[in-house]
C-alpha cells in the first residue's frame, strides 16, 4: 500500500512539474513535447485507478497523434510564444485563480480517493452494468458494453464531434481553399536508410495492431477510437518519413471524403435499422431476435468499426491537410 | 526461492539500474550527443533487461508472447530515436564536445 502511495505522489510530482515548466516556456516545440510528456504521466496515473481503456486513449491520442498535429501546426506559425504584455497578466491571472479556486472546492465533494462507499460503487445502475451485461451481452470488457450499447447515443454524440472536428479542419485547410502548392521539402527523411527500413517494418505491424485493438476491444483495453488513432498514426509515420505524394498515393484524398461521413452513416443506419426492425434507436436485441445477445456483440463490433473508421480518417486528413499547407505560406 | 527467481530479480535490479544511469547520464554528461547516449542505454539495456526479467516470472504464455513483442519493438525503435536525434543535431551543426570544453 505505501508503495502504491509513493507511486501516485511522485506521479502527480511530476506532473505538477511538468505543467509549471510548461508554463515558463516560450519555445512552443519543447512545450510541445512537455505536453506529451505531461499526457504520459496522466495516463500512468489513470492505469493506477485501473482506469486501462481511459489510460490507453490517453496514450494513443494525447501522446501519440495530438503531438504530431500540434508539431504539425508549430511547422506552419512562429514556434516562439509571443511575450504578453505586463497589464494583460492581472486579469489572466485573476481568470486562472478563479477557475482553479471553483474546482477546488468543487473537489472538497469528491469521496476520498478509494473509499468503499461513493455514489459510482452504491448506485444501482453500477450492479446492472457490470452483472447484466454478462448476460444480455456475454462480453468480459463491461467498458465496451457501456461505450457502444448502453451508452450507444453518447457515444454517437461523440463521434459526430470528431466529424465536426475534421470536417471544420478541411474547410479551413482542405481543398476547398486555394490551391495548395506542391510540397518542396529541403530534407527528405527517406533519405535516411534507417529511417526508410525501421518505418517500412514497422508500418504493417502498426496497423495490425490498429485492427487488433479495434476487434479485442470486446475482452480487454481498446476500441474504436483507440484504433482509430493507431490506424491514423501508422499512415502519418508513413507521411512523415516518405512525404505526403507518397502516402497519398496508398491513401488519396477522395477516398478519405468518402470514408470520413461512412463511420457516421453507418452508426446512425444502424440506429436507424434497429428502429426500423421495431425496437428503440441503437436496441442491437433486434438484430437477432432469436438471440439478443449476439445481436448485441454484433451491433458493438459494428458501432466500433463505425467509430475506427471515422477517428482514422479525419485524424489522417487533418495531418494531411497541415503537411499539405507546409510551402505554401 | 528458486533459481529463476533469483535469476529474475538480478535481472529486474539490473535493468533498474540501467535506468536510474540513463537518467544520472541525462543531467550530467556535457553535450547532446553523450545525452542521447545515456537515454539510449535507458530504453535499450534498461527497459530490456526489465522486460527479460518480468519474461521469467510470467505463468502464462499469452503474457510472456506480449512482452517479446514488446522486447521487440524496444529493440527496434529506441535505437532508431536516437539514431535519427543524433543525425539530425549534426545536420543543425550542433558541436561535438571535447575535453576541456564547457559543458552546454
Amino acid at each position: 500500500m505505501t508503495a502504491f502511495v509513493l507511486v501516485n505522489i511522485s506521479l502527480f510530482a511530476i506532473l505538477g512539474a511538468t505543467a509549471l515548466a510548461i508554463t515558463r516556456m516560450r519555445a512552443l516545440y519543447e512545450a510541445t513535447m512537455l505536453t506529451a510528456l505531461f499526457s504520459l504521466v496522466t495516463g500512468s496515473l489513470f492505469v493506477l485507478l485501473d482506469a486501462v481503456d481511459v489510460a490507453f486513449t490517453e496514450a494513443a491520442v494525447g501522446v501519440g497523434i495530438s503531438t504530431v498535429l500540434l508539431l504539425g501546426v508549430l511547422s506552419l506559425t512562429r514556434s516562439r510564444e509571443a511575450v504578453t504584455p505586463r497589464r494583460r497578466r492581472l486579469p489572466a491571472a485573476l481568470v486562472v485563480l478563479f477557475t482553479g479556486g471553483t474546482l477546488g472546492y468543487a473537489a472538497q465533494d469528491l469521496p476520498p480517493f478509494g473509499s468503499a462507499t461513493t455514489p459510482v460503487r452504491d448506485h444501482p445502475v453500477t450492479e446492472t452494468y457490470l452483472y447484466q451485461s454478462q448476460q444480455d451481452m456475454g462480453i468480459p470488457n463491461t467498458v465496451t458494453s457501456v461505450l457502444a450499447s448502453y451508452r450507444g447515443l453518447d457515444t454517437l454524440g461523440e463521434l459526430v464531434v470528431v466529424f465536426t472536428a475534421g470536417v471544420t479542419v478541411l474547410l479551413l485547410l482542405g481543398p476547398l481553399t486555394r490551391r495548395n502548392r506542391p510540397v518542396k521539402r529541403d530534407l527528405v527523411l527517406a533519405d535516411y536508410r534507417v529511417l526508410r527500413v525501421v518505418s517500412g517494418v514497422l508500418m504493417p505491424f502498426i496497423l495490425l495492431f490498429a485492427l487488433y485493438v479495434l476487434f479485442h476491444g470486446d475482452y480487454g483495453a481498446g476500441g474504436g477510437f483507440q484504433a482509430g488513432v493507431i490506424f491514423a498514426s501508422g499512415f502519418v509515420l508513413y507521411g512523415l518519413v516518405f512525404g505526403l505524394d507518397r502516402v497519398q498515393q496508398v491513401l488519396p484524398q477522395r477516398v478519405l471524403w468518402v470514408l470520413i461521413p461512412l463511420g457516421l452513416l453507418l452508426f446512425m443506419g444502424l440506429g436507424v435499422a434497429t428502429v426500423l426492425l421495431g425496437g428503440s434507436f441503437l436496441d442491437y436485441d433486434t438484430l437477432r431476435p432469436d438471440d439478443p445477445a449476439a445481436g448485441q456483440r454484433l451491433g458493438i463490433l459494428l458501432v466500433e468499426t463505425a467509430i475506427g473508421l471515422t477517428v482514422a480518417t479525419v485524424m489522417t486528413s487533418v495531418f494531411f491537410s497541415f503537411t499539405g499547407r507546409g510551402a505554401s505560406r | 526461492m528458486t533459481v529463476i527467481e533469483v535469476l529474475s530479480g538480478v535481472l529486474l535490479a539490473a535493468g533498474g539500474f540501467f535506468v536510474v544511469t540513463g537518467a544520472v547520464g541525462l543531467v550530467r554528461f556535457p553535450d547532446f550527443y553523450t545525452r542521447i547516449h545515456a537515454v539510449g542505454v535507458t530504453d535499450s539495456a534498461g527497459a530490456g533487461l526489465i522486460l527479460l526479467g518480468l519474461l521469467l516470472r510470467t505463468t502464462e504464455w499469452e503474457v510472456g508472447l506480449r512482452l517479446l513483442i514488446i522486447m521487440l519493438f524496444m529493440v527496434i525503435t529506441s535505437p532508431t530515436a536516437a539514431h535519427t536525434l543524433a543525425q539530425a543535431a549534426r545536420r543543425d551543426g550542433v558541436p561535438v564536445w571535447r575535453a576541456g570544453d564547457a559543458r552546454r
